[in-house]
């Protein structure tokens, strides 16, 4: 009992930023924005946590510099795809390149190291009394971005689906042009859409640094590509990619259970990828993007 | 044409070119904003990447592989699709090519070529397999690629369990009848520097893709695809098999591209030997227009700005290069329809 509560509780901590950053490419690619720059984002992310809490001491203006900084980053992306209507896949690859370089230039200026930042603080628990002496689970929910995370997967899913904001932007995301013969301002919705995708990947980030008091080169190591998965996974759809995101991470979590076993973890370690390619190939149901997903909205042509 | 439409047409054209000179122009303000002079430090860069014969030949060993990805990813686009995969192929090729070299006993100059084939194969296999997903069920090979570059990884590291030397990350040597040799053994003006035989493949390579594209039946159908796929069905073109069909070339080039650190440097393989060239040929390709002789130029200069980068790095990080590769793709990207939009506007 105990054993499987630890293992649900490591689960779903892994799980947490890769929730965080499916969740904002849902909202992205809900707009009609391909979102594959998650990677990036999730550096910067990590990068702005661990400057502002090394600037200022404390950890919550570091979450406040990682939103700003995901969200500048994200910006460059909308400006790039929607008002340039540049190809979207490779902005996003663009992106994730130049976060890897300007994480690296600035991990070099500021701390003069290539590869880590010198110690930061970490998000501090919550009090929560008997309840954090549960075994695993207790340290989880003492943990405000776990918290955290688990409000927004519900958020998330309302705004997208019960909110007037959400029902705009997936209109705008199936067909613009008849989005704007309503009067919909498309490319406001779609560069918000963006911006919420930098957000939140980029507080998947902070926990990241936050959880390691440390940002070090590289540090997102492909979970951004993880998370993208996920979001194919779960069908465009906030709770779905959560859910996908729950099974990954269990999947991470067994890793480390099997470690020094004999069974090998390198298939454990692609079991995220294969499952998205079977979910691509129609074998976990349809998967299917939005339909005008990838097409950059030219009002002189509609 | 009016003399103004056609000025402007020749600027869209020129995009690749207002790209670099606006990425450069960014990254000057990098430079300025670290308390060094852009001019002289450009300067710098270049004369030591093309300036010197131990200098050119840095940057053509650096720009090899770049040829074959570029390639890679321009043959595929001219198809209409995305191969985000060059990376995993890359590798997938150079792991094939050195256990070949490694384990296969075979004489002289054949173990060499069964190597290169093993490296055409291997990419060649692992790009066929998203170009038949796309053919067979529509699955976005986009998506599709990037999956397949990490369960490379996972196979590599998995096999490199029994194959990889003790407590390192690097298989066994190549048998020296399986090595390409040095360039500076025949141009002793290279002398030092590590570009070897895989730059004349590569070259070849490029040649034999243009003369595909642009000169062959298939080549024809697989652009005729790439413009306008309902149209090519309707002419008589199986969009799935032509897809399929370049996806698998794409990922045989991207193969090879291995081969140049494997058989033609270090002589074994190594985990993350590739050095992101996979992701820099896109870059290669967006530059070079998806033309091979744009990709040759685009890769070289991507080869000059690698090791140039390493000249400088005393003075500004080398990272910056990082930084101007990104910044590259993001202008270039970003150029190109907004000055077809302004031509279009004034002509």
């Amino acid at each position: 009992m105990i054993a499987a509560l630890l293992f649900l509780a490591a689960a779903l901590r892994i799980s947490v930023p890769y929730a965080l950053a499916a969740m904002g490419s849902a909202v992205s690619e809900r707009g009609g924005v391909i979102c594959i720059a998650l990677e990036g984002l999730m550096l910067t992310g990590a990068l702005g946590y661990t400057l502002g809490a090394y600037a200022t001491g404390d950890p919550w203006l570091g979450v406040g510099a990682a939103v700003l900084a995901g969200a500048l980053v994200a910006w460059l992306h909308a400006e790039v795809t929607v008002r340039f209507r540049a190809d979207q896949i490779t902005s996003g690859l663009g992106i994730n390149l130049l976060a890897a370089g300007l994480t690296r230039f600035v991990l070099v200026r500021v701390f003069h190291s290539s590869s880590n930042s010198p110690r930061v603080p970490g998000l501090p628990e919550i009090p929560l009394g008997a309840l954090g002496r549960l075994p695993g689970l207790g340290a989880l929910l003492a943990s405000p971005l776990v918290l955290a995370t688990i409000a927004l997967v519900v958020v998330v899913q309302f705004l997208l689906f019960r909110s007037v904001f959400g029902l705009r932007l997936r209109a705008i995301g199936e067909r613009p042009e008849a989005a704007a013969t309503l009067g919909l301002p498309v490319t406001r919705y779609r560069i918000a859409g963006v911006l919420c995708c930098g957000v939140l990947a980029a507080l998947g980030g902070a926990w990241l640094a936050s959880e390691q008091h440390s940002f070090t080169d590289g540090m997102t190591g492909g979970r951004g590509y993880i998370a993208l998965a996920a979001m194919i996974v779960g069908k465009w759809n906030p709770a779905g990619a959560a859910a996908a995101c729950l099974l990954f991470g269990a999947a991470e979590a067994l890793q480390i259970v099997l470690q020094g076993s004999a069974f090998p973890s390198e298939l454990l370690q692609a079991l995220p990828y294969l499952v998205t390619m079977l979910a691509l190939a129609g074998f976990i149901g349809r998967a299917t993007a939005p339909r005008a997903i990838g097409v950059p909205y030219d009002p002189e042509e509609a | 044409m009016s003399a103004r439409a056609a000025r402007w047409r020749l600027l869209v054209a020129l995009a690749p070119l207002v790209a670099v000179l606006a990425a450069l122009a960014a990254g000057a303000i990098f430079i300025a904003g670290i308390g060094e002079r852009p001019l002289e430090i450009y300067a710098l860069l270049f004369r030591e990447a093309l300036g010197t014969g131990y200098g050119l030949g840095q940057t053509l060993f650096r720009a090899t592989p770049l040829l074959f990805t570029g390639l890679a990813v321009a043959l595929g686009f001219r198809a209409g699709l995305f191969n985000i995969g060059v990376e995993g192929q890359m590798v997938l090729g150079g792991f094939a090519a050195a256990l070949v070299g490694a384990y296969v006993p075979l004489p002289g100059v054949a173990l060499a070529l069964a190597a290169l084939a093993a490296a055409a194969l291997a990419g060649g296999a692992w790009g066929a397999l998203p170009g038949a997903l796309k053919a067979r069920f529509g699955a976005h090979e986009v998506i599709n690629t990037i999956m397949l570059n990490f369960i490379a990884f996972s196979i590599v590291s998995y096999a490199g369990r029994t194959l990889f030397e003790n407590a390192t990350v690097r298989t066994r040597e190549i048998a020296p009848a399986a090595e390409l040799p040095r360039l500076e053994t025949m141009l002793p003006a290279l002398h030092g520097s590590p570009v070897n035989l895989t730059l004349p493949i590569a070259l070849l390579l490029a040649l034999a893709t243009g003369v595909l594209l642009f000169r062959t039946r298939l080549g024809y159908e697989l652009r005729a695809v790439g413009l306008n796929a309902p149209a090519a069905e309707y002419g008589g073109i199986a969009i799935g098999r032509t897809q399929a069909l370049a996806m698998t070339l794409s990922g045989a080039l991207a193969g090879l591209g291995g081969t140049n650190f494997v058989l033609g440097y270090k002589h074994y393989f190594e985990l993350g030997f590739s050095g992101g060239a996979g992701f820099i040929g896109i870059a290669v390709a967006l530059l070079g227009r998806n033309h091979p002789l744009g990709v040759i130029v685009a890769a070289l200069f991507f080869g000059a700005l690698s090791y140039g980068g390493l000249v400088v790095n005393q003075r500004v990080p080398r990272e910056l290069v990082e930084v101007l590769e990104a910044l590259v793709i993001l202008f270039a990207i970003s150029a190109q329809p907004l000055l077809e939009r302004a031509a279009r506007r004034w002509s």
